[in-house]
């Protein structure tokens, strides 16, 4: 990660679910009915932009009986560098969030097949990757290599976490390592990934999945835009980080509405999983 | 003397030159070996106190030896190989197969430029996608040949640029990640210069890490950090005070392996001893690595990442 400016206060103040009874796309502007908007599952049905929702969204929306059996919950961050605010800054985060860190993960069914699930969630400090969400991810994975069963990760992140410094960094190379594990096995791996993924976890487990998978509109990309054109002046054309983008350039799989997203998954879990044994030789 | 000063060297500098200058006299033979002690200490007391953001400015300085100058004092017949079979060749990075006294061994390292031309011809030494493909094809190379892996980390990042996230920087980034962890020769990472983040990190995964004595290692440049959290890229020296980013704040979070050291000043005194001092530990590190059996080797490396992480359970 260089810069994290993207994921200041304003998008984040913005995608607050509100109280009121009315919510402005941050797309096309248009005033959306909130009851109508929650039913549409937070998609905007004039432009599809599709609101970010919390890692509990997901769990309701992907998972069978809308059940996660979670697991290391309790893991909490530390501040081993002393880092000016940062303990502040986590306590906040604990109280907006209810959650002790911005990912959550354990077992769970999709149509009836076992899996590892685990899931980000943008409001805790931007979905920023420190050392607690580097070690449940790689939990996660071992949890899936130990199982002999599939992962499946959904990623919303601005990338490492600044505030633990080297130790952030170091989660890309822990995670990808568990997971060159988990290929071996030859297990599957599915990386969903929604609005934004970008930076370090981008450069790490989000895009190492067998199949990844991207909600429509989504912001994925290495370096934030106002970075580039900070440091080499270089302006991103519009679009050029969406999902669409990156389908067009061969980066991810699909473009999936969050509409559709348990559908396919069932889908491509029945094709994966259960298959015509092959004969031993 | 090498005409090119840090803010903080001033004092040193002051006294060198008023040294030169009673050179030319007579009778003044103990006034000069008094301010040439007096130097000594001089030297020994700022260079031996260095802040963080000090060095990172050694770290960034226009001198320090660069990967080749480094590889051509300490290999024999490096042979550079191009390209990523992709899509091109990204001349930030070189890559190729070399001899290390008699130890057969593949080079991926990144490459900066000394004067505008060749600054631009190795894009400030930060890689492409391309480049990150064409690291890894050579390490895979080597490891099908059986060949220990050494790599020379000095970038200030992964290019920031439309093509490299249209070409997939991310993917190149991960991609690297995952096939070093499990890559069944030894790897040797030293860190030069400049640990610029995922863009370090991408030949940065290995069973031993090294730092230079001055060289910076961070998840995000100072400027970066200050920009976000003071709204201000000029704080950078409270920011890498924050940051920790020195073999020495690395050293405690157990994160590298081992100090390199460098002639008094920074690398860039003296080439052939600091090559010296690389080249050393890079054998003594190589030998050691070469008596592990390949499977142990490669879960030892695996554990090393995993304990990586600071947390509460
Ligand atoms: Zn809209």
């Amino acid at each position: 990660m260089w810069f994290k400016k993207k994921v200041k206060a304003k998008p984040e103040e913005k995608l607050k679910l509100p109280d009121g009874l009315w919510t402005k796309c941050e797309t096309c502007g248009e005033i959306l009915y909130r009851k109508e908007l929650e039913k549409n599952l937070w998609i905007c049905p004039k432009c599809n932009f599709h609101f970010r929702i919390n890692c509990h969204n997901y769990i309701s929306l992907l998972l069978d009986n809308a059940t996660l059996d979670e697991q290391d919950k309790n893991l909490e961050s530390l501040d081993p560098l002393g880092f000016p605010n940062y303990k502040k800054k986590l306590k906040a985060a604990k109280e907006k969030t209810n959650m002790n860190e911005g990912v959550v993960y354990g077992f769970a069914k999709i149509d009836g097949i076992p899996i590892v699930f685990a899931a980000m969630d943008f409001a805790f400090i931007g979905g920023s990757m420190g050392s607690v969400i580097g070690e449940k991810i790689a939990r996660a994975i071992r949890a899936a290599q130990k199982k002999e069963i599939p992962l499946i990760i959904l990623s919303a992140s601005g990338g490492a976490r600044m505030q633990e410094g080297i130790l952030s960094l170091m989660q890309m190379a822990k995670t990808s390592a568990e997971l060159a594990i988990l290929a071996q096995k030859r297990i599957p791996y599915i990386s969903i990934l929604t609005h934004p993924t970008t930076a370090g976890v981008m450069a790490s487990y989000a895009s190492l999945g067998d199949i990844i998978i991207t909600e429509p509109g989504a912001l994925l990309g290495f370096t934030g835009a106002r970075v580039a054109e900070q440091t080499i002046g270089e302006k991103f054309p519009p679009g050029l980080q969406r999902s669409e983008s990156l389908l067009a350039h061969g980066m991810v799989d699909l473009v999936v509405s969050r509409k559709d997203l348990r559908n396919t998954l069932i889908k491509i879990m029945n094709i994966i999983c259960k298959r015509e044994k092959l004969p031993a030789k | 003397m090498n005409g090119i000063w840090l803010d903080f060297e001033r004092p040193i500098v002051e006294l060198k030159k008023k040294i030169e200058e009673l050179k030319g006299l007579k009778g003044v033979e103990d006034e000069i070996e008094r301010l040439e002690t007096q130097v000594e200490k001089l030297e020994k007391r700022i260079y031996s106190n260095l802040s963080r953001w000090q060095r990172v400015q050694l770290a960034r300085h226009p001198r320090r030896p660069y990967s080749l100058d480094i590889l051509n004092i300490i290999t024999e017949d490096f042979i550079e190989m191009h390209g990523d079979r992709r899509f091109g060749d990204d001349p930030a990075i070189v890559a190729g197969i070399t001899k290390l006294d008699k130890y057969s061994v593949a080079i991926v390292a990144q490459q900066k430029g000394r004067d505008t031309k060749a600054k631009i011809k190795r894009n400030f030494g930060m890689p492409h996608p391309e480049g990150y493909r064409k690291a890894i094809r050579i390490m895979e190379m080597a490891a099908k040949f059986n060949i220990p892996i050494i790599t020379l980390v000095d970038t200030p990042g992964a290019y920031p640029g439309v093509g490299a996230e249209e070409r997939g920087q991310s993917e190149a980034i991960a991609t690297n990640l995952f096939k070093c962890a499990i890559l069944p020769v030894p790897i040797i990472v030293l860190i030069i210069g400049e640990g610029g983040s995922g863009g370090a990190l991408a030949i940065a995964v290995g069973d031993r890490i090294l730092m230079l004595e001055n060289a910076i290692y961070s998840v995000i440049s100072p400027e970066g950090c200050a920009s976000i959290l003071w709204r201000d890229a000029s704080k950078n020296k409270e920011a890498a005070e924050a940051l920790k980013i020195t073999a020495q704040d690395l050293s405690k979070f157990n994160i590298i392996d081992e100090v390199v050291p460098e002639p008094i000043g920074g690398a860039h005194m003296d080439f052939e001893l600091t090559a010296k001092n690389i080249k050393k530990a890079l054998l003594r590190n190589l030998k050691e690595l070469l008596k592990i059996p390949v499977d142990e080797l490669v879960s030892l490396r695996i554990k090393k990442f995993q304990n990586m992480g600071v947390y509460k359970e």
